[in-house]
């Protein structure tokens, strides 16, 4: 059988054709202001490079907080349930598993059977997410990639005070005025979003085996430091952000075409009281 | 730093004054507070309590240079020095590293007496929007702070989230209050409380056609919406008066006494002499004023000795 998930993300569309469990195609790309199209987009794109037509594929199940958008989707699940789905299929072992993307940053815990039991998501504040790894490396005008290895080697580590990416970016140029080398700033970058993961993923609990998806895993400099963050071994399958799109492909594949996750919802606690 | 853009719709403009009716070397007490915070600097000059001269400026990347950069430029259209001070205190979050300033007070303390100053003994609580903070103060009638909140971890209701946006939005940040009026029906909603979330839905918001000056006003909506937030936990006693930069911002301060159904005292002095005179009344200077007023008080109270060198 084959089938198609499509996850609408805030920052990337990622759509996967499955067929018979394997992944037989796989496209992405900006999601932009216009969701819809850009879900038509990628799905056709990843139709074309596996030389299919809509007809071929039995059911597509969109995912993603845009993910409704894609009308042509026969159904939609919520994307805590899309991960679950996916990790379990590749990481059979994974228990909790931490999702780092653009625009939300989530923690889920799973049972064996691959069921959600627990799920937090940062959702309000830009601090937590992969947009704060974009404005940091534009403080520093590198690109993203390259602060990633820079972070790596880094010799110390300097506190980053700003939890806002704004107060951040500021902090940054402050820092680069002090003549603190860009790669001991990389790694007070990654150190600072790990730290703000780590609270997340803690309200769940950390059980392994631990699990990072998202387009954030693919950060080598974030990984290091989400690592030391946790004191934990953190497993990344390959193509991280595609994990979504495939677990909302298998659900299209069991005949799941609605399932909603209740979600924790972690508020940025900003204000102090002082006398 | 070679500048890029023609215009930095970010970049208000730096302002100084020196009041004509006062010759300082007449003065017993000259004291000075100078305020570095992470956006803005204001040194405040008071000869016996009374306001002799002022600036506002933006801070640089060092506190030492910024504090020296606003006295100075204070001090310009004047014949006073640093060296005629009877004494400086430092504020604001740079104030450890205020060289011409014999000690610190925080800004707190400095923003609830420069409010009491500038407002007068029947304000109750004091709003004060800086650059990266929002601080809601209740103080009593001679400006001693009681109790206080602040959000600093969070950009959006601050001075810098309204600087992102104006230079997201390419308008000059002091046109963007009055703006955000000019508009011929209500507003979309932003729904994101987060600066960072809130360019990404007003970016979408231009490429769909919605007027600059709503797009202006939800904004506005917004920050307001955030700040009732932090003022709603203290609560809010009358009468209630607003200091810093956002103070300026009309289209923020009247949509948050809408919110907060209460009118914030009249951006006028006090004092009817300074009033019938016409002097410059900035919301920005109530942290240097409560500054130099604690110099005052220091000295007249044998808590601090005069390090006037000339």
């Amino acid at each position: 059988m084959i089938v198609a998930g499509i996850d609408v993300g805030g920052k990337n569309v990622h759509t996967v054709i499955v067929s018979d469990g394997n992944i037989i195609a796989k496209a992405e790309g900006p999601t932009g202001i216009k969701k819809a199209e850009a879900a038509e987009q990628f799905y056709n794109e990843a139709l074309k490079q596996a030389g299919l037509k809509r007809e071929d594929v039995e059911r597509v199940v969109a995912t993603g907080s845009g993910g409704k958008r894609a009308t042509f989707a026969d159904g939609y699940i919520a994307d805590a349930a899309a991960d679950a789905r996916g990790v379990i299929r590749l990481v059979p072992s994974a228990r909790t598993i931490i999702d780092v993307g653009g625009e939300e940053g989530r923690a889920i815990k799973i049972s064996a059977e691959g069921k959600v039991l627990d799920f937090a998501v940062n959702e309000k504040c830009a601090a937590g997410t992969g947009t704060f790894v974009d404005t940091m490396a534009r403080a520093l005008e590198v690109p993203v990639e390259e602060m990633a290895k820079m972070s790596l080697q880094s010799t110390r580590s300097i506190p980053m005070n700003a939890q806002c990416a704004v107060f951040g970016e500021s902090e940054v140029v402050s820092l680069i005025h002090q003549k603190i080398t860009k790669h001991d700033i990389a790694r007070a970058v990654h150190d600072a979003i790990a730290g703000r993961i780590g609270s997340v993923a803690r309200i769940v609990g950390l059980e392994n085996d631990l699990v990072m998806i998202g387009g954030v895993a693919k950060n080598v400099g974030f990984m290091d430091s989400l690592k030391r963050e946790l004191g934990m071994n953190v497993v990344t399958p390959d193509d991280p952000d595609y994990v979504g799109a495939l677990g909302a492909a298998i659900a299209a594949s069991a005949g799941v075409l609605e399932e909603e996750v209740k979600a924790k919802v972690v508020e940025k606690e900003t204000i102090e009281e002082g006398k | 730093m070679a500048e890029t853009k023609a215009v930095e719709f970010w970049r208000w403009p730096e302002t100084s004054w020196v009041n004509p009716d006062i010759d300082w070397q007449k003065g017993q007490l000259i004291t000075a507070g100078v305020d570095v915070g992470s956006v803005s600097s204001q040194t405040v000059v008071m000869v016996d309590g009374k306001l002799y001269a002022y600036s506002n400026t933006r801070t640089g990347s060092d506190s030492p240079d910024s504090a020296w950069k606003c006295t100075n430029m204070a001090l310009e259209k004047s014949d006073l020095t640093v060296d005629n001070f009877d004494y400086c205190i430092g504020t604001g979050y740079g104030r450890v590293n205020v060289p011409m300033a014999q000690q610190t007070i925080t800004e707190i303390a400095c923003h609830a007496r420069g409010a009491n100053f500038m407002y007068g003994p029947e304000i109750k609580t004091v709003l004060d929007m800086g650059g990266q903070d929002c601080k809601a103060i209740h103080c009593d009638d001679r400006g001693k702070v009681l109790k206080f909140m602040m959000n600093d971890k969070c950009a959006a209701g601050t001075g810098r989230g309204m600087e992102v946006f104006a230079d997201l939005i390419q308008i000059p940040v002091w046109e963007i209050g009055p703006r955000s009026f000019q508009i011929e029906k209500e507003p979309p909603d932003i729904s994101s409380t987060c600066v960072i979330f809130a360019k990404t839905e007003v970016i979408g918001l231009l490429e769909e056609g919605v007027p600059e000056n709503e797009i202006m006003a939800a904004y506005c909506a917004a920050m307001a919406h955030r700040i009732t937030e932090l003022l709603n936990r203290l609560g809010v006693e009358e009468k209630f008066a607003i200091t810093g930069g956002i103070a300026k911002n009309i289209g923020v301060v009247k949509r948050l006494e809408e919110e907060i159904k209460t009118k914030s005292a009249e951006a006028n002095w006090y004092d009817p002499d300074m009033r019938d005179k016409g002097l410059p009344f900035d919301t920005q200077i109530a942290g240097g004023i409560g500054a130099a007023l604690f110099a005052k008080a220091m000295l007249e109270r044998g808590k601090a000795k005069s390090a006037r060198k000339a």
